[in-house]
This record gives C-alpha cells, sequence and structure tokens, in this order.
C-alpha cells in the first residue's frame, strides 16, 4: 500500500485516539501531580432552618470558597504537589508500619491495597476459568450434531451480550436476602441464607458472574479457531493412537495458542478495570476494586468537593498496574512475532 | 351500555383535567426545574406544570447535576429543588440567588419558618422537613405487652423481645448500605451522645468518647438485624418492612406513606411513628433534620427569575397541599399533621431538638470518610478505637486536598 493511502485510511482513528486516549491520558497525568483548591476565608454567618413550627437560627464561624466580585467564579489556585497523591493513595507509611510491626494483615485495611488484592485475584483466578469453560464450550459445540449448533451457539452467546450493569443487578436481585433464588434455596436446605452479608460469598458471585458473563467471548473465538485445525494431522494424530485427550493437549490447543493469548490479552486488560460488579453487587462494605476506588474519589459529596488529584494518582496507578500485567503475554506474542515473520 | 360507559368514562376524565389544570394564572416564560425525585417534588412539580410553559427534570442523582448546571451561564436549570445537605455547593459557589424581594412581591402566603436565611438574606423556601425518626409495628408491640422505646436502650431491650418471640425475621431494620447512608446512621448517634464532629481550626473531632459510644450504639444493633445489612438503603428497609419483615427502624420520614400503600404493603395501618429514640437521658433524639425546598439561580435574566419564583410559589399553594396532604410533611399552610406525622413532628418538637444536618463543605468531606471507614468496623475487621483513627486521618487527607485544613 502507498504510504499516502494508508496515511488517509488510519488517520480517522489516529486523530480519534489521539483526541479521547491519549489527550485525556496527558491530562490526567499531568492533574496526578497538581491539587486545585478554592481559596477557602473564615466568616461568620448565621444560618436559620425550619423545625416543625420554628425556626432555629446557629451563628457559627464558617469556612467557605472566596467568591470573586467581578467575574461570580470561585477563586480557586493550582499548585504542583510533587508524589503527594500517589502518597495519599498509596498510603506508604502505614504499610512499612504494618510490616514493620509484623501485623502484614493490617495493610488489606488500606483501601488502595484492599482494591489491589481484590482487583488482581480476581483477574488471575477468572483467567484460567475464562479460557477453559470457553473451549470447553467450543469443544461441546464443534462435536455437536449439525442439527444443535446454532441453537446452542445462539443460548451460549447470550450472557455476553448482556450489559454488564444489568447482568451483575439481575444476579444480584436473585441472590438477596429476599431474592428468588435465595428464597427457594433456604426452602430447600431449611437454613437462612445471607449471600451479601460477608466478603468471600460476595467474591465467589463475583467469579462466577465474571466467568458466566465473559467465556462465550472465549468460545466464539477458539470455536472459529477450531474450524482451522489442521484435519490431516488429527487424523494422523488418530492412527498414531492418540487418545482424546492426547490430540487436545498436542495438536488443538498448540494450534489455539495465539487465540489463548490474544483472549488471555483481553480478558486482563477488561477484567483489572473491573466495577460493575462492585457497583451491582453493593460490596462496598466488603470488597473494593481499583476502578471503583477512582469512580469513589470522583463523585462529588453533598457539598460538592471531590478529589480529583487523588483520583488522578489512582487512575494512572491503575493503568501502571494493567501495563505490568500486559508484558508477559506481550512478550511472548512479540516473540512469536519475531520469530515467525522470517 | 358500552356507549353510556364511554361517556361516564369521558366525562370524568373531563372533570379531572378540569380540576388538575388549576392554576391562577397563565405562565409565559419558558422554565425548567432539577430536583430529587420523591412523591413530594412530584406533586409540587405537577402542580407547577399547570401553569404552562414549565419542565421538570425528577432526577436522584440531581446532587451531582446540579452544581454545575447551574454554574452554568446561562444556568441549565431557573429552579432547583434541594435540602439542606444539598444546598451547601450552590451556597458556597454564589449560583443562586437572595429571594427577599420576590419574597416581598409573591411570598404573601409563606409562613416565616419557611424562609431559609444565611446572614439574614432568604436564600431558600423550604416546602417540607424531613427526618430518620422511629417506625414500629403496633400490632407485635401489642401482642408482646411492649411500650413504645424513647431511647436506644429501651429498643434493644424490645429487640431482645421480639427476637426471642420469633415473630418477624429480624426485630430491627437498619440503612446501613455503606457509604452514605451508613454513615448518616453515625450523623444521627454521634451529636446525640454530645459530640462534636470538628474542632475550631476544622480538624476533625469524632475520636472521642461520644464517638465510641455511637460505634458502640451501631455494633449493637447488628444482632438484631438483615445479616446483608450493609447493603441495606431506605427502600430496601422500607421493602421489608412493607413485606412484614421486621418489627421497627430508624426510618426517614418521607418513607411513611408507603407503609401504608395498599398496593405495596402488607402491613396497612399497622405501622406507627414515634419520636427518634434519644441515645442518653436529657440528650436529643438520635437523627438530624432535614427540610427540602427550592432555590432560583443567580444565572438566569430578572424576569425568569420573577416568573420561576412566581411558578413555585403556586406550585407550593394550599391548593397543592390539600391534595397531597399524606406525601410529606409540608410546611405550607393547609397541611394538616396525619398519624403518619406525629413522629416527625413530635422529633422536631422535642426538647432539647434533633439538630439540623450542617450544610457545610468540612461536613460533606466527614460524611465521605464516615461512609468509607465505618464498614470495616461493623464487619469486625477493625476495632472501635482504630476506626476512629481512621476517620480522622481519611477526613484529613481529604480536607487538605480540598483546601478547609492546612
Amino acid at each position: 500500500m502507498k504510504f499516502k493511502t494508508f496515511f488517509w485510511f488510519v488517520a480517522p482513528s489516529v486523530f480519534m485516539m489521539l483526541l479521547f486516549i491519549a489527550a485525556p491520558l496527558v491530562s490526567v497525568f499531568i492533574q496526578s501531580f497538581q491539587v486545585t483548591q478554592p481559596v477557602m476565608q473564615q466568616i461568620e454567618v448565621e444560618t436559620c432552618t425550619p423545625g416543625f413550627l420554628t425556626q432555629t437560627c446557629t451563628t457559627e464561624m464558617k469556612t467557605v470558597p472566596t467568591i470573586d466580585e467581578e467575574t461570580g467564579k470561585t477563586i480557586t489556585t493550582t499548585s504542583w504537589v510533587g508524589f503527594q497523591s500517589y502518597a495519599n493513595v498509596l498510603q506508604m507509611d502505614k504499610v512499612w508500619e504494618a510490616i514493620s510491626s509484623g501485623a502484614v494483615g493490617d495493610i488489606l485495611q488500606i483501601d488502595f491495597w484492599k482494591a489491589l488484592r481484590f482487583t488482581l485475584m480476581f483477574t488471575l483466578l477468572t483467567l484460567p476459568l475464562v479460557i477453559g469453560v470457553g473451549l470447553m464450550i467450543a469443544l461441546a459445540v464443534n462435536n455437536a450434531a449439525k442439527a444443535f449448533k446454532g441453537p446452542i451457539i445462539f443460548v451460549s452467546l447470550l450472557p455476553f451480550i448482556i450489559t454488564p450493569v444489568i447482568g451483575s443487578l439481575s444476579i444480584y436481585w436473585l441472590f438477596v436476602g429476599d431474592g428468588i433464588l435465595t428464597a427457594t434455596l433456604e426452602r430447600w436446605t431449611g437454613q437462612d441464607i445471607a449471600m451479601f452479608a460477608q466478603a468471600w460469598t460476595i467474591e465467589l458471585l463475583m467469579y462466577f458472574y465474571r466467568v458466566w458473563h465473559v467465556a462465550p467471548f472465549a468460545f466464539v473465538i477458539f470455536y472459529a479457531g477450531l474450524q482451522t485445525v489442521n484435519m490431516d494431522t488429527l487424523e494422523s494424530a488418530i492412527i498414531d493412537g492418540a487418545s482424546r485427550f492426547e490430540r487436545l493437549r498436542y495438536v488443538i490447543v498448540p494450534h489455539l495458542m495465539p487465540l489463548i493469548i490474544f483472549i488471555a490479552l483481553i480478558h486482563l486488560m477488561d477484567c483489572y478495570r473491573t466495577f460493575e460488579e462492585i457497583v451491582g453487587f453493593r460490596s462496598q462494605a466488603h470488597v473494593i476494586s481499583l476502578q471503583w476506588l477512582t469512580y469513589d474519589f470522583m463523585v462529588p459529596d453533598d457539598a460538592g468537593n471531590r478529589a480529583i488529584s487523588r483520583a488522578s494518582a489512582s487512575a494512572m496507578l491503575t493503568m501502571i498496574g494493567i501495563v505490568v500485567l500486559l508484558i508477559l503475554p506481550l512478550r511472548r506474542t512479540w516473540r512469536d512475532h519475531k520469530g515467525g515473520a522470517h | 351500555m358500552y356507549l353510556k360507559k364511554l361517556a361516564l368514562a369521558g366525562a370524568v376524565s373531563l372533570m379531572g383535567t378540569s380540576a388538575f389544570a388549576a392554576c391562577s394564572y397563565e405562565n409565559t416564560v419558558p422554565l425548567k426545574s432539577l430536583s430529587a425525585g420523591f412523591e413530594a417534588w412530584k406533586a409540587v412539580t405537577d402542580a407547577m406544570a399547570e401553569c404552562g410553559n414549565f419542565k421538570a427534570e425528577l432526577d436522584q442523582e440531581f446532587r451531582t447535576k446540579q452544581p454545575a448546571a447551574f454554574e452554568a451561564n446561562p444556568s441549565l436549570y431557573h429552579i432547583g429543588g434541594v435540602s439542606n445537605g444539598t444546598v451547601t455547593p450552590l451556597l458556597n459557589a454564589g449560583t443562586i440567588r437572595p429571594l427577599d424581594d420576590l419574597v416581598a412581591k409573591y411570598g404573601q402566603n409563606l409562613s416565616p419558618n419557611q424562609l431559609i436565611k444565611v446572614d439574614g438574606k432568604t436564600m431558600a423556601i423550604a416546602m417540607m422537613v424531613n427526618t430518620q425518626h422511629l417506625m414500629y409495628r403496633e400490632d407485635i408491640f401489642n401482642d408482646l405487652g411492649l411500650e413504645v422505646p424513647t431511647t436506644w436502650d429501651e429498643v434493644f431491650a424490645a429487640a431482645e423481645t421480639i427476637k426471642e418471640a420469633g415473630v418477624v425475621d429480624h426485630a430491627i431494620g437498619a440503612t446501613m448500605k455503606s457509604g452514605w447512608n451508613l454513615a448518616q446512621e453515625f450523623v444521627n448517634m454521634y451529636p446525640a451522645f454530645g459530640g462534636a464532629f470538628f474542632n475550631a481550626d476544622n480538624s476533625a473531632a469524632v475520636n472521642s468518647e461520644a464517638g465510641m459510644k455511637a460505634l458502640e450504639t451501631l455494633a449493637k444493633t447488628l444482632p438484631y438485624a438483615d445479616p446483608e445489612v450493609l447493603v441495606s438503603d431506605s427502600t430496601y428497609v422500607q421493602q421489608q418492612f412493607q413485606q412484614g419483615k421486621i418489627a421497627m427502624s430508624n426510618l426517614w420520614a418521607s418513607r411513611g406513606a408507603a407503609m401504608d400503600d395498599e398496593a405495596e404493603s402488607t402491613v396497612v395501618g399497622k405501622v406507627k411513628m414515634a419520636a427518634a429514640p434519644l441515645a442518653m437521658e436529657g440528650g436529643a433524639p438520635a437523627t438530624t433534620l432535614w427540610w427540602d425546598g427550592i432555590v432560583i439561580a443567580s444565572n438566569i435574566t430578572d424576569e425568569e427569575a420573577d416568573a420561576a419564583f412566581r411558578l413555585a410559589m403556586e406550585g407550593l399553594d394550599e391548593e397543592m397541599v390539600k391534595a397531597n396532604n399524606g406525601a410529606a410533611i409540608w410546611l405550607v399552610k393547609g397541611y394538616e399533621p396525619g398519624p403518619l406525622a406525629a413522629g416527625a413532628i413530635a422529633t422536631a418538637t422535642a426538647s432539647p431538638a434533633a439538630p439540623p444536618y450542617p450544610s457545610t463543605t468540612q461536613m460533606g468531606l466527614m460524611h465521605t470518610a464516615l461512609g468509607n471507614e465505618l464498614p470495616a468496623f461493623l464487619t469486625g475487621e477493625r476495632d472501635a478505637a482504630a476506626t476512629l483513627v481512621a476517620i480522622e486521618e481519611s477526613y484529613a487527607t481529604a480536607a487538605k486536598e480540598a483546601g478547609v485544613l492546612k
């Protein structure tokens, strides 16, 4: 392809990527080293609020932002604070304190580390499950009779089509205290079941939900891959007396390896940003994720405060985490690519 | 027969429209409002819409949208629905206007109690009060021979009896969903033990004896409450009440009407209201007082503000209150307190009275810190003393970033 053609072909998407990915990233990166605050002043204010019949008036010193007389806007100052926001998120002083006092478990009481623990475990535990379940469905469909293939593919794809927030809310409603499934299980076992009362049951439901939701994606990719397996190799393997498992282990899986890497990459990226499960399951009391932590910093409270600097720092840390996770599979792809390119 | 029915239906629906379209004037200025979405706001904005040229946006996420929308010039909304918690960012940014001249022009029917004054200037018009107070199942209390509890100690004693009798799933319903709701429970309890949230220099003061007592009381609730209490918000507790699963709760007055909603509730007429229990003898009820009301944007023309205020007064008139008497504890003339309002009125008129929820920048930060740090205490990961330290540290970090603490 001529360079000019190539250029015009990719220009729109490069432009969009610069505008919607690179520019915000740079802005977040800068904001994570800055703090913007309103200039506060102390004034004495009398506030009157209604009771049912009469008002109560109180006079107190209030700290309020200063407003510019001319523009009517709040006066703010922006200062460079170095790694202060990162320090506020990571709270390394408390981490060292916990390590030196021997109470390593206390680290998990710090929001960031609590979130990191769950996010990493969630990502790494669901990865083999998604690949395994996806491969199993693909093999099952591949061996199914032709008449059933269509309907089976349709049904197994359904979980993937559901919007993640709606999916996690559905699971929540099914399993919450008086949900249909809990009520049925309670009647069946005669025990009081509270899935959302402790961390481990919530986490279990989260793993289940994520695998249920993402496995169809792996299935579709693997199913496509299975159609390209070399039949001659398979047949010669059968003649050589390879069992079903050996054929899978030595012929099919090596053939699908690039696809497995691809799914692992996508899954690591997606899963590290897990958010819907936390919101849908209302699990903040027990389990939080890194993405939720960023969101929590960003949400304004009733008084309109939002911790933009800490949110930016937390977002940058999340990105660094994804890059670290992706290095291994990416290196492998890179080596394969170089090796195979001749 | 069929035709007759049809004609009758037509006549009734016509009567309906004429009865509802009872605005005393025709509004000609296009106006918009943004408020919360609960029943009382629906009633008020419907009454305003009768005058024409008015679009109401009822959105439970209004608190995140309002500050930015009112800061725009011209403001995206003319009328805002706020409470004493959510008015803070608007007051701080100066995006709502003083209403004194408009009150003089159109506010003949307002009572002085409704005027929210900040430094002598009327900044908002309150329409209703809201508070968390004790709701209880009268039938259960009568069957078991229990007195209506007036203190939290009595609440736990009654809960023990109810638990032993096994008449409901959980004796106490609690709005302890981690985050805002759970923090609010602490905000109810802590001042009732005589605690102050802040020192004079804006640093946090919750690490105190009152803080320990407040945490103890919250923890005492757990054995009598649903094990999933850390995910239950006001709507969930309301439903538990309606389905007869709990016997009492310190719940929002605005949820009271739902107990007698025959379409949803299995306990119609059985739920009664009493004042919020005291945390200690001689103290104030362990709750905070809230008001909901309207504000008018600064960044609109004076003509628009004039029209907006006139329209708001039309929405807050006696006629609207008479038609929606049960929807809220109205401050508007013509309101006749029913049995559902008894608890809220007892709470608001108690002596010493429950404090209003403080509308300050620091309180917003404190509320977030409480919401994030309290769950670890209730799940047992952290003891009370460490939790209070964590709350203060979390508040300090946020307050320094927000510029309220040096």
